[in-house]
C-alpha cells in the first residue's frame, strides 16, 4: 500500500509541474494587455507603461515564469493585477462559498442518487427501476442554470424563504449564510444525483451478476442481503471514479449557477479574472484548483486500493 | 359615530402602510443598491474602470469640484475658486474643518499631494491628460491653493471634479485600492470580494450630512439574477438596470419606479478611416445612408436610446440636431458605393465587443449594410482582444463601442486614435476649443466640430446610450442620468 501511495505521488508532482508550464504559457499567448485593460481607452502612453512597470509585465515571459513558479513553491501565489491583493487572500474568501457549496451539493447526490440506484438495481425491469431511471433520465435532460431559475422564482421571488442570491461570510451570520448557499446546492445536486442514480445501477446489475453474489446467496443470504453486503462495495469502485469527477466540477466549474445566484465563488472570480486579464489570478487559481483535482484524484486511487485489494498488489493475488 | 368609524379606517390604514414599509425595508435608512460590474478596486485614482467610481465617487472621495446631476460645476473640498484675467492661474479656497475618514485633518498639503501625484512621470492615472495642462499646484496658506496651466482650458473646473482628480491623503494614497480613505459623507466600511461594499454614515462630515446611515451595493452580473433581486426586495434599486426588457414589468408595478435617463456614451459604429475602402468619404457616407438608428435602438436596445447624428450628447447644450445629415436612403448609398468604385459591393470584417449593444446591434446593423452590398463578417471578440486588435494595433474594419466619457470629440483631434480621423481644420477647431473659455464662443466652435463629424460620416453615429433605473417607489434623490461616472447617494432618501 505505501508503495503504491508513493508512486502515485510523484506522478502528482510531475503532473503539476508541467500543468503549471501550460497554464503560464497558453496564458501568455493571449491577446491584450492587463495594463491597458485597467486604464481603459483614453489613458496616456506613458501612464500603461508606468503601470506595465508596476505590474512586472516589461520582463521577459521565462523570467515571469520562473518567478511565478518559485512564488508557488514558497506558498506566495502572487498579487492580483488588478485588484491588487494577495491572490490567496482572493481565493480564500471564495473558498468560503465554493468549498462548503461543492462539499454540500455532493453530499446531497449521494444521499440521493446512491439510494436510488441501488433501488433500481434491487428491482431491475420492474417499476421501481423504470421510475427511478425516468427520474434520472429528466433530471439529466434539465440544465441546472435553468432549474436555478425556477428555485429562485419559487421559493425566493415568490415564497421568499430563501435568499434569491448573494452572500453574506460566515462570520457576520452563519445561518444566513448557510440559507443562501440551499437553493445553490440543490440546484447543483439534482443533475449530479442523478448522474449517480444511473452509475450505481448499471454498476450493481453487473456485481449481481457475479459469481460471488450468486455463492452468497447459495450460502443463505437473501438478495437483499446479497446485494448491501456484497455488491453495493463492489459496485462501489466506477462510482467512487464518477465522484471525484464531480467534486472536481463543483469546485469550480458552477460559475452559471454562481450567476444565477450571484454567489461569490471561484468559478466566478477565475472568469472575471480572464476578461480583466488579470493573468496572474487565472494562473495561480487555476494551479490551485489542479492541484486539489489530483489530490481528490489521488484518494479515489487510494480509496480504490482500499476497496479492491488486486489495484494495491497490481493483481497478483487473484488466483492465489 | 361616523367620526370614530372615520378614526378606526384611518388607523387601520396607518397600520397597514406601516406593515407594508417594514415588510419593504423602508423605514430604516438602509440602502441596497446593485450595480452590473464590481470594481476591481476602490481608487478611481488608479483605474478606468467605471465602476470604482459608481461605488465612490462623491460618497466616499471628494475632489476640489464635482459635477451635479444636470453636468453643471459645483463646490465640493473647494468652496470658492477665482480665475485670472488670462485663465492661467485658479485659486481655490478650501473648505474648512474637514477630516479624513481616518482622523487626519486635511488640508492645502493634501491637494497639493494629490495633482502631483496624478500628474508624476510614474502616474498611473487612467485621465492623466486632465493633469497635462498643469504647471504648478502650490499651497498658498492651509486653506488656499494655487494652481497654474499652461494655457487657458476651458472644461478645467469640470474636468477636476472628475473622479480621476479626487483628493487623497498621502498617508492612505497607497492602500485606497483596498480600504478607500476620502472626506465624503459616507465611509467605507468593508468589501466583500464579489458580492458587495458596504458603506456608512460619516458623522464628522462637514456640509449638508446624508439621509442613509448605510448603504451597500450588491454586484450582480446576470440579468436575470437582477431582477430576481428587485422582485424578491433583496435590493432598493438598480441604477442601471441590466435587463431593458423586463423594464415593463417594473414600471407596471407601483412598488417600483423607473428612471429613464441618459448616460454620456455616444453608441457609434467605429470605422478605421485609414484603411481601404474606408478612407473613401464616399463609402463611409454610403454606410451612413444605409443606417436605420430607431430600428436599431428597438431591436438592440428595447426602444431605449436617443439617436444621435454626430458625436456629442443630445442632452448637452452645445449639441446640434444633425440626424439628416445622411438620412436612411438605400439607393444613394448604393450610388455612393458605385462612384467611389465598388459597384459590386464591399466584403469587411466587424469586430464585436461583448455588451448588448454591440452584439444584439452588430447584426441588424450588418442586415442594414448588406441592402447597400456590404457583405460583413461579424466576429465576437471580449475587451482584453477588442483593446489589443481594434484600439492598439488598429487591425479592423469595423467596430461598435459606446464612448462614455463626458465631452470627449476631441478624441477626433488625435490621429493616432484607433478611428484613425486625420483632418487638420478639425485639429484646429478642437485646439481652438480646448483653450477658449468664453461659453458662446465655445458653443460656435463645439457645434463646427460636430458638424465636421456627421458631413465627413466619419462613424456611423448610432445612439446615446440610455440610462434606466429601476428604484423602489418610496426612494428619491437619485440620479436618472449620468453626466459622470458615479451613484452619487448624497441626496437619497426614504420619504416616508
Amino acid at each position: 500500500m505505501f508503495g503504491f501511495a508513493l508512486k502515485r505521488l510523484f506522478g502528482v508532482a510531475v503532473t503539476l509541474i508541467v500543468a503549471a508550464a501550460i497554464i503560464f504559457f497558453l496564458l501568455d499567448i493571449l491577446p491584450g494587455d492587463p495594463a491597458r485593460f485597467m486604464l481603459g481607452i483614453n489613458a496616456t502612453e506613458d501612464a500603461v507603461a508606468a503601470l506595465r512597470v508596476e505590474l512586472g509585465l516589461d520582463q521577459s515571459a521565462f523570467n515571469r515564469f520562473f518567478g511565478w513558479g518559485a512564488g508557488v513553491i514558497q506558498g506566495d501565489l502572487g498579487i492580483s493585477f488588478s485588484q491588487r491583493m494577495p491572490v490567496s487572500q482572493l481565493m480564500s474568501e471564495r473558498l468560503q462559498v465554493s468549498l462548503p457549496l461543492a462539499l454540500s451539493a455532493l453530499t446531497l447526490s449521494t444521499l440521493i442518487g446512491l439510494p436510488m440506484g441501488i433501488v433500481a438495481a434491487q428491482n431491475r425491469g420492474k417499476f421501481g427501476d423504470s421510475f427511478t431511471m425516468t427520474l434520472a433520465q429528466i433530471g439529466i435532460a434539465i440544465p441546472n442554470f435553468w432549474f436555478a431559475m425556477l428555485l429562485v422564482l419559487a421559493f425566493a421571488v415568490t415564497w421568499r424563504i430563501f435568499p434569491p442570491g448573494g452572500f453574506v461570510p460566515w462570520s457576520e451570520n452563519p445561518l444566513v449564510a448557510a440559507k443562501s448557499l440551499v437553493l445553490p446546492a440543490i440546484a447543483l445536486a439534482l443533475p449530479q444525483a442523478a448522474i449517480l442514480a444511473r452509475v450505481m445501477r448499471t454498476a450493481l446489475v453487473d456485481v449481481i451478476q457475479a459469481d460471488f453474489i450468486r455463492t452468497a446467496m447459495a450460502k443463505g443470504l437473501t438478495k437483499k442481503q446479497a446485494i448491501w453486503r456484497h455488491g453495493v462495495r463492489n459496485a462501489l469502485l466506477p462510482v467512487l471514479t464518477i465522484m471525484g469527477l464531480q467534486f472536481a466540477f463543483l469546485i469550480a466549474g458552477t460559475i452559471i449557477v454562481e450567476n444565477v445566484f450571484y454567489l461569490p465563488g471561484l468559478g466566478r472570480l477565475i472568469f472575471s479574472a480572464i476578461s480583466a486579464r488579470d493573468l496572474i489570478v487565472v494562473r495561480s487559481a487555476i494551479l490551485v484548483l489542479v492541484a486539489m483535482v489530483i489530490v481528490v484524484m489521488f484518494l479515489v486511487d487510494l480509496a480504490y486500493a482500499f476497496i479492491d485489494p488486486r489495484i494495491r498488489t497490481g493483481g497478483q493475488s487473484i488466483g492465489n | 359615530m361616523t367620526q370614530i368609524i372615520e378614526k378606526m379606517i384611518k388607523n387601520s390604514l396607518l397600520a397597514a402602510a406601516m406593515i407594508g414599509g417594514t415588510a419593504f425595508g423602508a423605514l430604516s435608512a438602509e440602502i441596497r443598491v446593485g450595480m452590473v460590474l464590481e470594481p476591481p478596486h476602490l481608487d478611481p485614482t488608479a483605474g478606468a474602470a467605471a465602476a470604482i467610481d459608481e461605488v465612490v465617487y462623491a460618497n466616499v472621495f471628494e475632489g476640489l469640484t464635482r459635477i451635479d446631476q444636470t453636468g453643471a460645476v459645483r463646490p465640493a473640498l473647494a468652496t470658492a475658486w477665482e480665475i485670472s484675467e488670462d485663465g492661467l492661474i485658479y485659486t481655490f479656497t478650501l473648505k474648512d474643518g474637514v477630516t479624513f475618514h481616518d482622523g487626519t485633518s486635511f488640508d492645502a498639503d493634501d491637494v497639493v499631494f494629490s495633482f502631483e501625484r496624478a500628474r508624476a512621470d510614474n502616474s498611473t492615472n487612467a485621465q492623466k491628460g486632465i493633469f497635462a495642462p498643469i504647471t504648478a499646484v502650490t499651497a498658498v496658506d492651509p486653506s488656499t491653493v494655487e494652481i497654474s496651466i499652461a494655457q487657458p482650458q476651458g472644461d478645467f473646473l469640470f474636468n477636476i471634479g472628475r473622479g480621476d482628480a479626487i483628493i487623497v491623503a498621502p498617508e492612505t494614497a497607497d492602500s485606497n485600492q483596498s480600504s478607500p480613505v476620502g472626506t465624503g459623507p459616507f465611509k467605507f466600511v468593508q468589501w466583500n470580494q464579489g458580492s458587495r461594499v458596504i458603506l456608512e454614515k460619516n458623522d464628522a462630515y462637514v456640509g449638508d450630512p446624508v439621509a442613509l446611515d448605510k448603504a451597500t451595493f450588491v454586484f450582480i452580473s446576470d440579468p436575470n439574477a437582477a431582477q430576481n433581486a428587485m422582485l424578491a426586495g433583496e435590493l432598493d434599486g438598480f441604477a442601471n438596470f441590466p435587463a431593458p426588457e423586463s423594464l415593463s414589468i417594473f414600471e407596471a408595478d407601483p412598488r417600483y419606479q423607473v428612471l429613464r435617463g441618459s448616460t454620456e456614451g455616444e453608441t457609434i459604429l467605429s470605422i478605421n478611416n485609414a484603411k481601404a475602402p474606408f478612407d473613401d468619404v464616399r463609402v463611409r457616407k454610403a454606410i451612413a445612408h444605409a443606417l436605420d438608428r430607431q430600428s436599431i435602438i428597438d431591436g438592440a436596445m428595447f426602444g431605449y436610446g436617443t439617436p444621435i447624428g454626430t458625436h456629442f450628447a443630445p442632452h448637452h447644450p452645445y449639441y446640434v440636431d444633425l440626424l439628416d445629415t445622411h438620412a436612411r436612403d438605400i439607393e444613394t448609398g448604393k450610388a455612393l458605393l458605385a462612384e467611389a468604385g465598388y459597384p459590386e459591393g464591399i466584403k469587411a470584417t466587424f469586430k464585436l465587443p461583448p455588451p448588448t449593444y454591440s452584439r444584439r446591434g452588430g447584426q441588424i446593423i450588418a442586415a442594414q449594410l448588406r441592402e447597400i452590398g456590404i457583405e460583413l463578417e461579424l466576429i465576437n471578440v471580449e475587451w482584453g482582444q477588442w483593446l489589443e486588435d481594434v484600439f492598439k494595433t488598429k487591425n479592423y474594419d469595423l467596430s461598435i463601442v459606446s464612448h462614455v466619457e463626458p465631452f470627449d470629440i476631441g478624441i477626433y483631434a488625435n490621429p493616432d486614435y484607433y478611428f484613425q480621423y486625420d483632418n487638420v481644420i478639425f485639429q484646429a477647431i478642437i485646439e481652438k476649443l480646448n483653450v477658449t473659455t468664453d461659453e458662446a464662443d465655445r458653443k460656435t466652435l463645439a457645434q463646427e466640430a460636430q458638424k465636421i463629424l456627421a458631413e465627413e460620416a466619419v462613424n456611423g453615429f448610432l445612439f446615446q446610450l440610455a440610462k434606466t433605473g429601476v428604484w423602489k417607489a418610496n426612494l428619491e434623490g437619485m440620479w436618472p442620468n449620468s453626466p459622470v461616472e458615479g451613484n452619487d447617494l448624497t441626496a437619497v432618501r426614504w420619504t416616508n
